[in-house]
């Protein structure tokens, strides 16, 4: 490495003294160059998001140039982003629903019940089910859940799209996100509080339930709080499976077309670039960016605030 | 840990399961609860091969891999675009958001100060971005394509474009454990020995993480593979009939096409959708179980 420039240290020359050893640092342009790019990469991180705001702002100011604010937050037919969002928050709820009961309840088992070696087996079992395609659950809602679970075995009047058939897979589709953050909360509960429950002489479900989960209860907030971000997100099992009609209506049993599932059937269709039908997809996608962008910050500080805790 | 401390968690653990009080009606039904909710997830899983792969079952042969979708004759209706499609957009999304990827994760863990506002501002950052709706991710690329003149939608460069961003915050989160599981006195050990920080990364960080990262861009380019919403966006058609021959072809992919097809409600077109979800699964699944064997044969633990 060294050897060419600096001389290393060690006996030498005709003295027979040691040479003075260079403890200088060499000079390394090429390494300075490397570290540009390090930070470069790292800075287009930041890029993006700038990027994802900068590409959505033009069309979104182009298209508040033609439809008022007041006709965007409204139940029109055409432009009105108020169904989209009442069919987003009933999908959105349904799967909470599903995924937060189930969720916590595999979080708590894997935290406090699991050996290290049956938990080192089932966590991959309940994180496979984050590894299915969102289209492919789509497909699961609209060709077994509706018509075979909803029609068939619980004999339900319901539409062929539904809210309740996304939901509920959708549901599916977040508990490996809600179970996974709830177990590191839960996890990091001292094990101290667990002892002096246990020498109090609770038993480990009430020690599960009445000390560790309060304990933990903001890291398990953040992860509900993600898994709804996820939710509201999520586009191809809505885009399938809830339906493509506005529908500002509160029945489960009805189609109900979401926010992701507008910008999909938008975007999928034949609207050229810079129309007004096509802008609609960028003001949808920027009140879809900004609703998830604050829920994510939300669980972002809750999460930085519980690990100060311990 | 003290020993003190390890035999107070043994005694704990024996308190916890060898006591009576756990046999309660309460407990046991709470327990059943438990185990209900973590063998729910596997339940469906098991429903949803099984009834998409019944109802995929005529569809089995080799048309399916060779022949390209017919609306004419669904029921010869193949997947080779897709796949093929699939695999051009899997190549090249590795490429854009592979060394990116880990060029962010070595800076943000071997010369980044975490102290910094501005360091502490990209972590934020890259939490917030890996759970932005994959969605959102196929406008920014949609934008980036137009800002860079090209005119044609649906082509591999910006299907690839958007999933790239789309995975490069799994990728740089994922690289960032694996380069902090090395431990530390490799790095010492190596700048003691005279080595530049840069040097240290090179030649003894980054091959120790390696088995890791791999895993963790596997995983971030199965979770690319089955994405079809990015795709929709940036304009990718359901069907194509003929094979992507580079950047600017035009291009589908096997979510695409199942996405189209399902949203048609013939039955026959169900059938090929079916058996197309099942080809999708097994790549996913190969994906996946070569993470897998990479991390076992390959992870060291220190």
């Amino acid at each position: 490495m060294s050897t060419t420039t600096a001389g290393p240290a060690g006996p030498s020359n005709a003295t027979g003294l040691p040479a003075a050893p260079f403890l200088g640092a060499k000079r390394r342009p090429l390494e300075a160059v490397i570290k540009a790019l390090l930070i470069i990469s790292a800075m287009l991180s930041i890029a993006i998001t700038f990027g994802i705001i900068a590409a959505l702002i033009r069309p979104v100011i182009d298209f508040f140039g033609e439809i008022p604010f007041s006709t965007f937050f409204s139940n029109d037919q055409q432009f009105g982003v108020l169904p989209l969002v009442v069919g987003t928050l009933m999908v959105t709820v349904i799967a909470l629903v599903v995924a937060v009961p189930l969720g916590l309840g595999a979080a708590m088992y894997l935290s406090e019940y699991a050996s290290r070696r049956a938990r080192k087996v089932l966590k991959p079992t309940v994180e496979l089910l984050a590894g299915v395609p969102s289209v492919v659950y789509g497909f699961f809602a609209l060709t077994f859940v509706t018509p075979a679970l909803l029609q068939g075995l619980l004999n339900l009047e319901i539409g062929f799209t539904n809210a309740l058939a996304a939901g509920l897979v959708l549901g599916v589709m977040i508990i490996p996100t809600i179970a996974s953050l709830a177990e590191d909360a839960l996890s990091a509960v001292p094990q101290a509080m667990r002892q002096g429950s246990l020498a109090m002489g609770a038993n480990r479900m009430q020690t599960t339930v009445r000390v560790v989960l309060p304990a933990a209860i903001s890291g398990v907030a953040a992860a509900i709080v993600l898994g709804m971000s996820r939710a509201i997100g999520e586009t191809m099992i809505v885009a399938l499976a809830a339906g493509a009609q506005k529908n500002s209506s509160l029945d489960i049993f009805e189609g109900h077309q979401t926010m992701t599932g507008f910008m999909a059937q938008t975007a999928g269709g034949e609207n050229p670039v810079g129309s007004l039908e096509y802008n609609t997809l960028f003001a949808v996608g920027m009140l879809l960016f900004l609703i998830t962008l604050v829920l994510n910050m939300i669980s972002i500080s809750i999460v930085r605030r519980f690990r100060q805790a311990y | 840990m003290s020993i003190a401390a390890t035999t107070a968690r043994e005694v704990t653990a024996q308190l916890a399961t060898g006591k009576s009080k756990d046999r309660t009606v309460g407990s046991l039904v709470f327990l059943c609860a438990l185990w209900f909710s973590l063998f729910f997830g596997v339940m469906v899983l098991v429903a949803l091969i099984a009834s998409t792969a019944i109802k995929g079952a005529p569809r089995f042969d080799a048309e399916l891999l060779t022949n390209y979708t017919s609306i004419v004759r669904p029921e010869t209706a193949g997947f080779r675009a897709g796949i093929l499609g699939s695999l051009w957009l899997m190549l090249f999304t590795a490429i854009m958001a592979v060394p990116l990827g880990i060029a962010a994760a070595v800076y943000l863990e071997e010369f980044a100060d975490p102290n910094k506002p501005w360091n502490r501002l990209i972590e934020v950052n890259l939490q917030n971005l890996a759970a932005v709706p994959s969605i959102v991710y196929g406008l920014l690329a949609v934008a980036v394509m137009a800002l860079l003149g090209f005119d044609d939608a649906g082509i591999v460069l910006g299907g690839a474009l958007a999933l790239a961003l789309l995975i490069l915050p799994v990728i740089i989160i994922t690289t960032r454990e694996a380069v902090r599981a090395v431990p530390r006195e490799i790095r010492d050990g190596s700048l003691a020995l005279g080595a530049t920080v840069w040097q240290t990364t090179w030649r003894q960080t980054l091959p120790s993480a390696v088995p890791g990262i791999a895993t963790g861009t596997i995983l971030g380019l199965s979770r690319a593979i089955g994405e079809a919403a990015p795709l929709v966006v940036v304009g990718l058609a359901g069907s194509v009939l003929f094979d992507p021959e580079g950047m600017m072809s035009k291009v589908t992919a096997l979510p695409m096409q199942i996405y189209s097809l399902t949203s048609q409600s013939r039955e026959e077109l169900r059938e090929a959708a079916s058996a197309a979800i099942i080809v999708l699964l097994v790549m996913i699944l190969g994906l996946n179980a070569l993470a897998i064997y990479i991390r076992n044969k390959f992870q060291r633990s220190w």
